[in-house]
Protein backbone atom coordinates (compact mmCIF):
# COMPACT_ATOMS: atom_id res chain seq x y z
CA UNK A 1 0.00 0.00 0.00
CA UNK A 2 2.78 2.38 0.92
CA UNK A 3 4.43 2.69 -2.45
CA UNK A 4 1.19 3.33 -4.24
CA UNK A 5 0.31 6.19 -2.01
CA UNK A 6 3.63 7.92 -2.06
CA UNK A 7 3.14 8.57 -5.75
CA UNK A 8 -0.20 10.17 -4.99
CA UNK A 9 1.28 12.21 -2.24
CA UNK A 10 4.14 13.49 -4.35
CA UNK A 11 1.55 14.74 -6.78
CA UNK A 12 -0.51 16.36 -4.07
CA UNK A 13 2.53 17.95 -2.48
CA UNK A 14 3.64 19.20 -5.87
CA UNK A 15 0.31 20.89 -6.39
CA UNK A 16 0.37 22.30 -2.92
CA UNK A 17 3.90 23.63 -3.08
CA UNK A 18 2.86 26.49 -5.31
CA UNK A 19 0.39 27.85 -2.82
CA UNK A 20 2.56 28.33 0.22
CA UNK A 21 6.08 29.55 0.62
CA UNK A 22 8.18 28.54 3.61
CA UNK A 23 9.35 31.62 5.48
CA UNK A 24 13.08 31.33 5.23
CA UNK A 25 15.53 32.88 7.70
CA UNK A 26 16.05 36.56 7.01
CA UNK A 27 19.02 38.06 5.25
CA UNK A 28 20.14 40.39 8.01
CA UNK A 29 23.27 41.01 10.04
CA UNK A 30 23.58 41.27 13.78
CA UNK A 31 25.89 43.57 15.66
CA UNK A 32 25.62 43.94 19.43
CA UNK A 33 27.40 46.84 21.09
CA UNK A 34 29.49 47.22 17.95
CA UNK A 35 30.50 43.56 17.99
CA UNK A 36 29.63 41.59 14.86
CA UNK A 37 27.84 38.30 15.51
CA UNK A 38 28.31 35.23 13.36
CA UNK A 39 24.73 34.14 12.70
CA UNK A 40 25.56 31.87 9.76
CA UNK A 41 28.45 29.44 9.76
CA UNK A 42 29.57 26.52 7.66
CA UNK A 43 27.98 23.41 9.14
CA UNK A 44 30.33 20.97 10.85
CA UNK A 45 30.99 17.79 8.89
CA UNK A 46 28.12 15.31 9.23
CA UNK A 47 25.10 17.60 9.34
CA UNK A 48 22.61 17.27 6.50
CA UNK A 49 22.74 20.98 5.66
CA UNK A 50 25.45 23.39 4.52
CA UNK A 51 24.96 26.17 7.01
CA UNK A 52 24.14 26.42 10.67
CA UNK A 53 21.94 29.38 11.45
CA UNK A 54 21.29 31.30 14.62
CA UNK A 55 17.72 31.32 15.88
CA UNK A 56 17.97 35.11 15.62
CA UNK A 57 17.57 34.86 11.83
CA UNK A 58 14.13 33.29 12.25
CA UNK A 59 12.74 35.98 14.48
CA UNK A 60 10.52 38.95 13.62
CA UNK A 61 12.14 42.33 13.00
CA UNK A 62 11.03 43.74 16.38
CA UNK A 63 12.45 40.78 18.27
CA UNK A 64 15.70 41.00 16.32
CA UNK A 65 15.99 44.68 17.18
CA UNK A 66 15.51 44.00 20.89
CA UNK A 67 18.56 41.76 20.85
CA UNK A 68 20.59 44.23 18.80
CA UNK A 69 20.38 46.91 21.40
CA UNK A 70 21.73 46.11 24.86
CA UNK A 71 19.69 48.95 26.34
CA UNK A 72 16.50 47.42 24.98
CA UNK A 73 17.38 43.79 25.71
CA UNK A 74 15.18 42.86 28.70
CA UNK A 75 17.68 40.23 29.86
CA UNK A 76 20.53 42.67 30.45
CA UNK A 77 19.17 43.29 33.95
CA UNK A 78 19.60 39.57 34.60
CA UNK A 79 23.21 39.78 33.45
CA UNK A 80 23.68 42.63 35.91
CA UNK A 81 22.11 40.51 38.65
CA UNK A 82 24.66 37.86 37.68
CA UNK A 83 27.47 40.34 38.21
CA UNK A 84 26.26 40.99 41.75
CA UNK A 85 26.33 37.25 42.44
CA UNK A 86 29.79 36.98 40.93
CA UNK A 87 31.07 39.33 43.57
CA UNK A 88 28.99 38.01 46.44
CA UNK A 89 30.74 36.04 49.17
CA UNK A 90 28.88 32.84 49.97
CA UNK A 91 29.66 29.62 51.85
CA UNK A 92 31.93 28.57 54.67
CA UNK A 93 35.19 29.46 52.87
CA UNK A 94 34.22 33.13 52.76
CA UNK A 95 34.82 33.42 49.04
CA UNK A 96 33.02 34.78 46.01
CA UNK A 97 33.59 33.80 42.38
CA UNK A 98 35.66 36.98 42.10
CA UNK A 99 37.96 35.89 44.94
CA UNK A 100 39.40 33.18 42.71
CA UNK A 101 38.64 34.44 39.20
CA UNK A 102 39.01 38.19 39.57
CA UNK A 103 37.65 40.28 36.73
CA UNK A 104 35.22 38.15 34.74
CA UNK A 105 35.83 40.25 31.64
CA UNK A 106 39.34 38.76 31.62
CA UNK A 107 38.99 35.37 33.26
CA UNK A 108 35.67 34.31 31.72
CA UNK A 109 36.39 35.40 28.16
CA UNK A 110 35.76 32.41 25.88
CA UNK A 111 34.53 30.14 28.67
CA UNK A 112 30.90 30.26 27.55
CA UNK A 113 31.89 29.31 24.01
CA UNK A 114 33.76 26.18 25.09
CA UNK A 115 31.21 24.48 27.38
CA UNK A 116 30.01 21.76 27.86
CA UNK A 117 33.41 20.37 28.59
CA UNK A 118 34.76 17.16 30.04
CA UNK A 119 34.88 16.98 33.83
CA UNK A 120 37.40 14.31 34.88
CA UNK A 121 36.07 14.29 38.45
CA UNK A 122 32.47 13.39 37.70
CA UNK A 123 33.47 11.66 34.44
CA UNK A 124 30.83 13.43 32.43
CA UNK A 125 30.43 16.64 30.46
CA UNK A 126 29.47 19.64 32.55
CA UNK A 127 27.91 22.92 31.46
CA UNK A 128 28.42 26.36 32.97
CA UNK A 129 25.64 25.79 35.50
CA UNK A 130 27.32 22.63 36.78
CA UNK A 131 30.74 24.28 36.79
CA UNK A 132 29.30 27.02 39.00
CA UNK A 133 27.98 24.34 41.34
CA UNK A 134 31.34 22.57 41.34
CA UNK A 135 33.06 25.79 42.38
CA UNK A 136 30.42 26.48 45.00
CA UNK A 137 30.60 23.06 46.63
CA UNK A 138 34.33 22.36 46.22
CA UNK A 139 35.87 25.83 46.60
CA UNK A 140 33.40 28.00 48.42
CA UNK A 141 31.81 25.61 50.87
CA UNK A 142 28.42 26.71 49.57
CA UNK A 143 25.36 24.73 48.52
CA UNK A 144 24.90 23.79 44.88
CA UNK A 145 22.30 26.03 43.26
CA UNK A 146 19.12 24.13 42.41
CA UNK A 147 17.96 24.10 38.78
CA UNK A 148 16.70 27.50 37.61
CA UNK A 149 17.00 28.93 41.14
CA UNK A 150 19.20 31.02 43.37
CA UNK A 151 20.57 33.11 40.51
CA UNK A 152 21.82 30.12 38.54
CA UNK A 153 20.64 31.53 35.22
CA UNK A 154 21.78 35.07 36.00
CA UNK A 155 25.29 33.92 36.89
CA UNK A 156 25.42 31.63 33.86
CA UNK A 157 24.34 34.50 31.61
CA UNK A 158 26.94 36.81 33.19
CA UNK A 159 29.67 34.28 32.48
CA UNK A 160 28.50 33.56 28.92
CA UNK A 161 28.10 37.26 28.23
CA UNK A 162 31.88 37.53 28.41
CA UNK A 163 32.03 35.33 25.30
CA UNK A 164 29.62 37.51 23.34
CA UNK A 165 30.45 37.21 19.66
CA UNK A 166 32.93 34.38 20.10
CA UNK A 167 32.29 31.26 18.02
CA UNK A 168 30.99 28.12 19.71
CA UNK A 169 33.59 25.39 19.65
CA UNK A 170 33.65 22.49 22.08
CA UNK A 171 36.46 20.00 22.52
CA UNK A 172 35.23 16.50 21.75
CA UNK A 173 38.71 15.02 22.12
CA UNK A 174 38.72 15.37 25.91
CA UNK A 175 37.81 12.34 28.04
CA UNK A 176 34.72 10.52 26.81
CA UNK A 177 33.15 13.56 25.15
CA UNK A 178 32.84 11.67 21.88
CA UNK A 179 30.66 8.95 23.36
CA UNK A 180 28.44 11.52 25.07
CA UNK A 181 28.17 13.24 21.70
CA UNK A 182 27.06 9.90 20.19
CA UNK A 183 24.42 9.45 22.91
CA UNK A 184 23.22 12.99 22.35
CA UNK A 185 22.95 12.36 18.63
CA UNK A 186 20.95 9.21 19.26
CA UNK A 187 18.56 11.20 21.45
CA UNK A 188 18.28 13.99 18.89
CA UNK A 189 16.88 11.55 16.36
CA UNK A 190 14.77 9.49 18.79
CA UNK A 191 11.06 10.11 18.53
CA UNK A 192 9.41 10.70 21.87
CA UNK A 193 5.97 10.98 23.33
CA UNK A 194 2.46 10.37 22.13
CA UNK A 195 3.08 12.80 19.25
CA UNK A 196 6.04 10.65 18.22
CA UNK A 197 8.44 13.42 17.22
CA UNK A 198 12.19 13.88 17.54
CA UNK A 199 14.20 17.07 17.84
CA UNK A 200 15.08 16.47 14.20
CA UNK A 201 11.40 16.34 13.20
CA UNK A 202 11.05 20.00 14.04
CA UNK A 203 14.54 21.52 13.92
CA UNK A 204 16.13 19.58 11.07
CA UNK A 205 13.35 18.39 8.76
CA UNK A 206 11.20 21.47 9.19
CA UNK A 207 13.42 24.41 10.10
CA UNK A 208 12.10 27.47 8.29
CA UNK A 209 8.50 26.28 8.41
CA UNK A 210 5.73 27.41 10.71
CA UNK A 211 4.24 25.13 13.33
CA UNK A 212 1.14 27.10 14.17
CA UNK A 213 2.45 30.56 15.22
CA UNK A 214 6.01 29.38 15.77
CA UNK A 215 8.67 29.84 13.13
CA UNK A 216 10.87 26.77 13.50
CA UNK A 217 14.58 27.46 13.74
CA UNK A 218 17.41 24.96 13.85
CA UNK A 219 17.03 24.88 17.63
CA UNK A 220 20.52 26.24 18.29
CA UNK A 221 21.76 26.84 21.82
CA UNK A 222 24.17 29.73 21.24
CA UNK A 223 21.88 32.36 22.78
CA UNK A 224 21.17 30.72 26.15
CA UNK A 225 20.10 31.66 28.71
CA UNK A 226 17.65 33.62 26.55
CA UNK A 227 14.97 36.18 27.23
CA UNK A 228 11.67 34.79 25.98
CA UNK A 229 8.99 37.33 25.28
CA UNK A 230 6.47 34.65 26.22
CA UNK A 231 7.94 33.53 29.52
CA UNK A 232 10.91 35.66 30.55
CA UNK A 233 14.45 34.66 31.29
CA UNK A 234 14.88 30.98 30.36
CA UNK A 235 17.62 28.41 30.80
CA UNK A 236 18.64 25.87 28.18
CA UNK A 237 17.50 22.81 30.09
CA UNK A 238 14.16 24.48 30.68
CA UNK A 239 13.85 24.90 26.90
CA UNK A 240 14.90 21.29 26.22
CA UNK A 241 12.35 20.06 28.74
CA UNK A 242 9.63 22.22 27.19
CA UNK A 243 10.28 20.85 23.70
CA UNK A 244 10.22 17.28 25.03
CA UNK A 245 7.02 17.92 26.99
CA UNK A 246 5.44 19.23 23.78
CA UNK A 247 5.83 15.77 22.27
CA UNK A 248 3.79 14.52 25.26
CA UNK A 249 6.74 12.65 26.75
CA UNK A 250 8.07 12.55 30.31
CA UNK A 251 10.68 15.27 30.75
CA UNK A 252 14.19 14.16 31.74
CA UNK A 253 15.56 15.99 34.78
CA UNK A 254 17.70 19.07 34.27
CA UNK A 255 21.42 18.16 34.18
CA UNK A 256 20.54 14.45 33.86
CA UNK A 257 22.83 12.30 31.72
CA UNK A 258 20.25 12.50 28.95
CA UNK A 259 20.12 16.28 28.86
CA UNK A 260 23.90 16.66 29.25
CA UNK A 261 24.39 14.33 26.27
CA UNK A 262 21.82 16.33 24.33
CA UNK A 263 23.46 19.63 25.28
CA UNK A 264 26.85 18.32 24.17
CA UNK A 265 25.50 17.21 20.79
CA UNK A 266 23.26 20.21 20.12
CA UNK A 267 26.05 22.63 21.10
CA UNK A 268 28.26 20.90 18.53
CA UNK A 269 25.52 21.37 15.94
CA UNK A 270 26.00 25.12 16.36
CA UNK A 271 29.78 25.08 15.98
CA UNK A 272 30.98 28.42 14.63
CA UNK A 273 27.93 30.47 15.64
CA UNK A 274 28.58 33.39 17.97
CA UNK A 275 27.56 33.25 21.59
CA UNK A 276 24.61 35.67 21.74
CA UNK A 277 23.84 35.41 25.43
CA UNK A 278 21.43 36.79 26.44
CA UNK A 279 19.53 36.36 23.17
CA UNK A 280 15.93 37.51 22.73
CA UNK A 281 13.41 34.98 21.46
CA UNK A 282 9.62 34.82 21.20
CA UNK B 1 2.59 -5.54 8.72
CA UNK B 2 4.18 -8.10 11.05
CA UNK B 3 6.08 -5.38 12.85
CA UNK B 4 2.88 -3.53 13.53
CA UNK B 5 1.20 -6.68 14.74
CA UNK B 6 3.95 -7.53 17.19
CA UNK B 7 3.89 -4.05 18.60
CA UNK B 8 0.19 -3.97 19.16
CA UNK B 9 -0.04 -7.32 20.87
CA UNK B 10 2.10 -5.99 23.68
CA UNK B 11 0.16 -2.78 24.04
CA UNK B 12 -3.21 -4.47 23.82
CA UNK B 13 -3.70 -5.56 27.40
CA UNK B 14 -3.02 -2.07 28.73
CA UNK B 15 -5.47 -0.48 26.37
CA UNK B 16 -8.29 -2.84 27.02
CA UNK B 17 -8.03 -1.90 30.67
CA UNK B 18 -7.62 1.84 30.24
CA UNK B 19 -10.20 2.71 27.60
CA UNK B 20 -13.59 1.33 28.32
CA UNK B 21 -14.28 1.16 24.60
CA UNK B 22 -17.80 1.09 23.33
CA UNK B 23 -18.84 -2.31 22.08
CA UNK B 24 -19.14 -1.21 18.46
CA UNK B 25 -15.91 0.76 18.44
CA UNK B 26 -12.83 -0.56 16.65
CA UNK B 27 -9.83 -0.50 19.00
CA UNK B 28 -6.67 1.23 17.69
CA UNK B 29 -4.79 -2.03 17.23
CA UNK B 30 -7.72 -3.66 15.42
CA UNK B 31 -8.02 -1.03 12.69
CA UNK B 32 -7.73 -2.73 9.32
CA UNK B 33 -5.64 -1.02 6.65
CA UNK B 34 -6.29 -2.14 3.06
CA UNK B 35 -5.04 -0.82 -0.27
CA UNK B 36 -8.06 1.47 -0.27
CA UNK B 37 -7.30 2.82 3.19
CA UNK B 38 -9.41 2.26 6.30
CA UNK B 39 -12.75 1.38 4.78
CA UNK B 40 -14.88 0.70 7.85
CA UNK B 41 -16.06 3.48 10.14
CA UNK B 42 -14.30 3.21 13.50
CA UNK B 43 -17.58 3.60 15.38
CA UNK B 44 -20.50 2.91 13.07
CA UNK B 45 -21.84 6.33 13.99
CA UNK B 46 -21.59 8.79 11.09
CA UNK B 47 -19.12 11.60 11.70
CA UNK B 48 -20.33 15.14 12.33
CA UNK B 49 -18.43 17.64 10.16
CA UNK B 50 -19.17 20.56 12.49
CA UNK B 51 -17.70 18.67 15.43
CA UNK B 52 -14.84 17.60 13.19
CA UNK B 53 -14.02 21.22 12.37
CA UNK B 54 -13.77 21.92 16.11
CA UNK B 55 -11.48 18.95 16.71
CA UNK B 56 -9.39 20.05 13.72
CA UNK B 57 -8.75 23.53 15.19
CA UNK B 58 -8.51 22.69 18.87
CA UNK B 59 -4.88 22.89 20.00
CA UNK B 60 -5.46 20.17 22.60
CA UNK B 61 -7.14 17.77 20.16
CA UNK B 62 -6.31 17.57 16.45
CA UNK B 63 -4.36 20.82 16.30
CA UNK B 64 -4.27 20.16 12.57
CA UNK B 65 -3.82 23.87 11.87
CA UNK B 66 -0.43 23.61 13.61
CA UNK B 67 0.88 21.99 10.47
CA UNK B 68 -1.70 22.57 7.71
CA UNK B 69 -2.99 25.65 5.95
CA UNK B 70 -6.74 25.38 5.50
CA UNK B 71 -8.43 28.22 3.61
CA UNK B 72 -11.80 27.07 4.97
CA UNK B 73 -10.63 28.29 8.39
CA UNK B 74 -9.31 31.62 7.19
CA UNK B 75 -10.67 33.47 10.22
CA UNK B 76 -8.51 31.37 12.54
CA UNK B 77 -5.01 32.73 12.90
CA UNK B 78 -1.71 30.95 12.52
CA UNK B 79 -1.92 28.11 10.05
CA UNK B 80 1.30 26.13 10.02
CA UNK B 81 2.99 24.86 6.86
CA UNK B 82 4.85 21.77 8.04
CA UNK B 83 2.38 19.67 6.00
CA UNK B 84 0.67 20.47 2.69
CA UNK B 85 -2.38 22.75 2.61
CA UNK B 86 -5.59 20.79 3.01
CA UNK B 87 -7.58 22.92 0.59
CA UNK B 88 -9.45 20.54 -1.70
CA UNK B 89 -7.98 17.52 0.04
CA UNK B 90 -11.16 15.47 -0.52
CA UNK B 91 -10.64 15.83 -4.26
CA UNK B 92 -7.27 14.15 -3.89
CA UNK B 93 -8.10 11.39 -1.40
CA UNK B 94 -11.23 9.29 -0.86
CA UNK B 95 -12.81 8.95 2.55
CA UNK B 96 -11.13 5.61 3.43
CA UNK B 97 -7.69 7.06 2.67
CA UNK B 98 -8.42 10.23 4.61
CA UNK B 99 -9.42 8.00 7.53
CA UNK B 100 -6.20 6.01 7.15
CA UNK B 101 -4.11 9.20 7.13
CA UNK B 102 -5.73 10.51 10.31
CA UNK B 103 -5.61 7.13 12.11
CA UNK B 104 -1.94 6.50 11.37
CA UNK B 105 -0.33 8.53 8.63
CA UNK B 106 2.85 6.43 8.88
CA UNK B 107 1.07 3.50 7.24
CA UNK B 108 0.03 5.71 4.34
CA UNK B 109 3.15 7.80 3.87
CA UNK B 110 6.40 6.54 5.41
CA UNK B 111 7.68 6.05 8.94
CA UNK B 112 9.56 9.29 8.38
CA UNK B 113 6.51 11.52 8.34
CA UNK B 114 6.23 14.00 11.20
CA UNK B 115 2.43 13.79 11.19
CA UNK B 116 1.29 12.08 14.39
CA UNK B 117 -0.96 9.02 14.25
CA UNK B 118 -4.15 10.26 15.85
CA UNK B 119 -5.68 6.86 16.57
CA UNK B 120 -2.58 4.75 16.92
CA UNK B 121 -0.58 3.28 19.75
CA UNK B 122 2.58 3.33 17.69
CA UNK B 123 4.09 6.19 19.65
CA UNK B 124 7.46 7.57 20.63
CA UNK B 125 9.59 6.72 23.66
CA UNK B 126 8.84 7.84 27.19
CA UNK B 127 5.21 8.81 26.69
CA UNK B 128 4.07 11.01 29.60
CA UNK B 129 2.15 9.07 32.20
CA UNK B 130 -1.21 10.66 31.53
CA UNK B 131 -1.04 9.70 27.83
CA UNK B 132 0.19 6.12 28.18
CA UNK B 133 -2.02 3.66 26.31
CA UNK B 134 -4.20 6.49 25.02
CA UNK B 135 -4.72 7.74 21.50
CA UNK B 136 -4.61 11.45 20.66
CA UNK B 137 -8.20 11.40 19.39
CA UNK B 138 -11.09 9.11 20.23
CA UNK B 139 -12.59 6.93 17.51
CA UNK B 140 -15.58 9.25 17.19
CA UNK B 141 -13.37 12.34 16.99
CA UNK B 142 -11.51 10.67 14.10
CA UNK B 143 -14.84 10.00 12.37
CA UNK B 144 -15.84 13.63 12.91
CA UNK B 145 -12.55 14.94 11.50
CA UNK B 146 -12.87 12.65 8.49
CA UNK B 147 -16.43 13.85 7.93
CA UNK B 148 -15.09 17.39 7.98
CA UNK B 149 -12.18 16.61 5.62
CA UNK B 150 -14.65 15.10 3.14
CA UNK B 151 -16.26 18.56 2.84
CA UNK B 152 -12.96 20.07 1.65
CA UNK B 153 -13.56 19.68 -2.10
CA UNK B 154 -11.78 21.66 -4.79
C1 LIG C 1 6.96 19.75 17.99
C2 LIG C 1 8.06 20.54 17.56
C3 LIG C 1 9.35 20.53 18.33
C4 LIG C 1 10.12 19.47 18.75
C5 LIG C 1 9.85 17.99 18.59
C6 LIG C 1 11.29 20.05 19.39
N1 LIG C 1 11.23 21.41 19.36
FE1 LIG C 1 12.67 22.71 20.00
N2 LIG C 1 11.47 24.29 19.49
C7 LIG C 1 10.23 24.19 18.92
C8 LIG C 1 9.69 25.52 18.71
C9 LIG C 1 8.33 25.85 18.08
C10 LIG C 1 10.66 26.41 19.18
C11 LIG C 1 10.60 27.95 19.16
C12 LIG C 1 10.94 28.45 17.78
C13 LIG C 1 12.35 28.07 17.40
O1 LIG C 1 13.32 28.69 17.88
O2 LIG C 1 12.51 27.10 16.63
C14 LIG C 1 11.79 25.61 19.65
C15 LIG C 1 12.97 26.14 20.17
C16 LIG C 1 14.07 25.39 20.54
C17 LIG C 1 15.32 25.94 21.00
C18 LIG C 1 15.63 27.43 21.16
C19 LIG C 1 16.29 27.99 19.94
C20 LIG C 1 16.65 29.46 20.10
O3 LIG C 1 17.19 30.02 19.13
O4 LIG C 1 16.43 30.04 21.14
C21 LIG C 1 16.16 24.89 21.26
C22 LIG C 1 17.57 24.96 21.77
C23 LIG C 1 15.41 23.69 20.94
N3 LIG C 1 14.15 24.02 20.52
C24 LIG C 1 15.92 22.40 21.06
C25 LIG C 1 15.16 21.23 20.87
C26 LIG C 1 15.64 19.90 21.17
C27 LIG C 1 17.04 19.57 21.65
C28 LIG C 1 14.62 19.04 20.91
C29 LIG C 1 14.52 17.57 21.17
C30 LIG C 1 14.74 17.12 22.49
C31 LIG C 1 13.52 19.83 20.41
N4 LIG C 1 13.87 21.15 20.43
C32 LIG C 1 12.31 19.30 19.96
C33 LIG C 1 9.57 23.03 18.54
C34 LIG C 1 10.06 21.75 18.75
C1 LIG D 1 3.18 17.93 13.14
C2 LIG D 1 2.65 18.08 11.82
C3 LIG D 1 1.28 17.62 11.43
C4 LIG D 1 0.09 17.61 12.15
C5 LIG D 1 -0.15 18.10 13.56
C6 LIG D 1 -0.91 17.12 11.25
N1 LIG D 1 -0.35 16.83 10.04
FE1 LIG D 1 -1.33 16.13 8.40
N2 LIG D 1 0.43 16.04 7.35
C7 LIG D 1 1.66 16.44 7.83
C8 LIG D 1 2.65 16.21 6.80
C9 LIG D 1 4.14 16.55 6.91
C10 LIG D 1 1.97 15.67 5.69
C11 LIG D 1 2.56 15.24 4.34
C12 LIG D 1 3.07 13.84 4.41
C13 LIG D 1 4.56 13.84 4.65
O1 LIG D 1 5.26 14.51 3.89
O2 LIG D 1 4.99 13.21 5.58
C14 LIG D 1 0.58 15.57 6.07
C15 LIG D 1 -0.43 15.12 5.22
C16 LIG D 1 -1.77 15.14 5.52
C17 LIG D 1 -2.83 14.78 4.59
C18 LIG D 1 -2.62 14.45 3.12
C19 LIG D 1 -2.64 15.80 2.41
C20 LIG D 1 -2.41 15.76 0.92
O3 LIG D 1 -2.76 16.74 0.27
O4 LIG D 1 -1.86 14.79 0.42
C21 LIG D 1 -4.00 14.92 5.27
C22 LIG D 1 -5.40 14.66 4.74
C23 LIG D 1 -3.69 15.35 6.61
N3 LIG D 1 -2.33 15.47 6.73
C24 LIG D 1 -4.63 15.60 7.59
C25 LIG D 1 -4.33 16.00 8.89
C26 LIG D 1 -5.33 16.17 9.93
C27 LIG D 1 -6.82 16.00 9.72
C28 LIG D 1 -4.66 16.51 11.06
C29 LIG D 1 -5.18 16.70 12.46
C30 LIG D 1 -6.12 15.75 12.99
C31 LIG D 1 -3.25 16.60 10.72
N4 LIG D 1 -3.09 16.29 9.40
C32 LIG D 1 -2.24 16.97 11.59
C33 LIG D 1 1.91 16.97 9.08
C34 LIG D 1 0.98 17.11 10.10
Amino acid sequence: MKRLLIAGLALAAGLAAASWAAAEPVDDTLEIDGKPMITRAKAPEGLPFDEVLSGWLYREAETRDLERDSFENPAMVSVEDGEVLWNKVDGTAGKSCATCHGDAAESMKGIGASYPKWDPDSKRPINVELQINKCRTEQMGAEALPFDKGGQNELTAYIKYHSLGMPVGIDLAEGDMQSWWEQGKELYYTRTGQLNMACASCHEANAGKFIRADHLSQGQVNGFPVYRLKSGFTSLHNRFRGCIRDTRAEMPKAFSDELMALETYVTWRGTGLSIETPAVRP
Amino acid sequence: MTRRLKFTLGAMAAVVLSTAALASEIAPEAVEFTDDGVVASLTGTPGDPAEGAKVFKNTGLGNCLACHVNADMESDQFHGDVGPPLDGVASRWDEPLLRAIVVNSKVVFTDETVMPGFYSLEVGKGVAENFVGKTILTAQQVEDVVAYLVTLKE
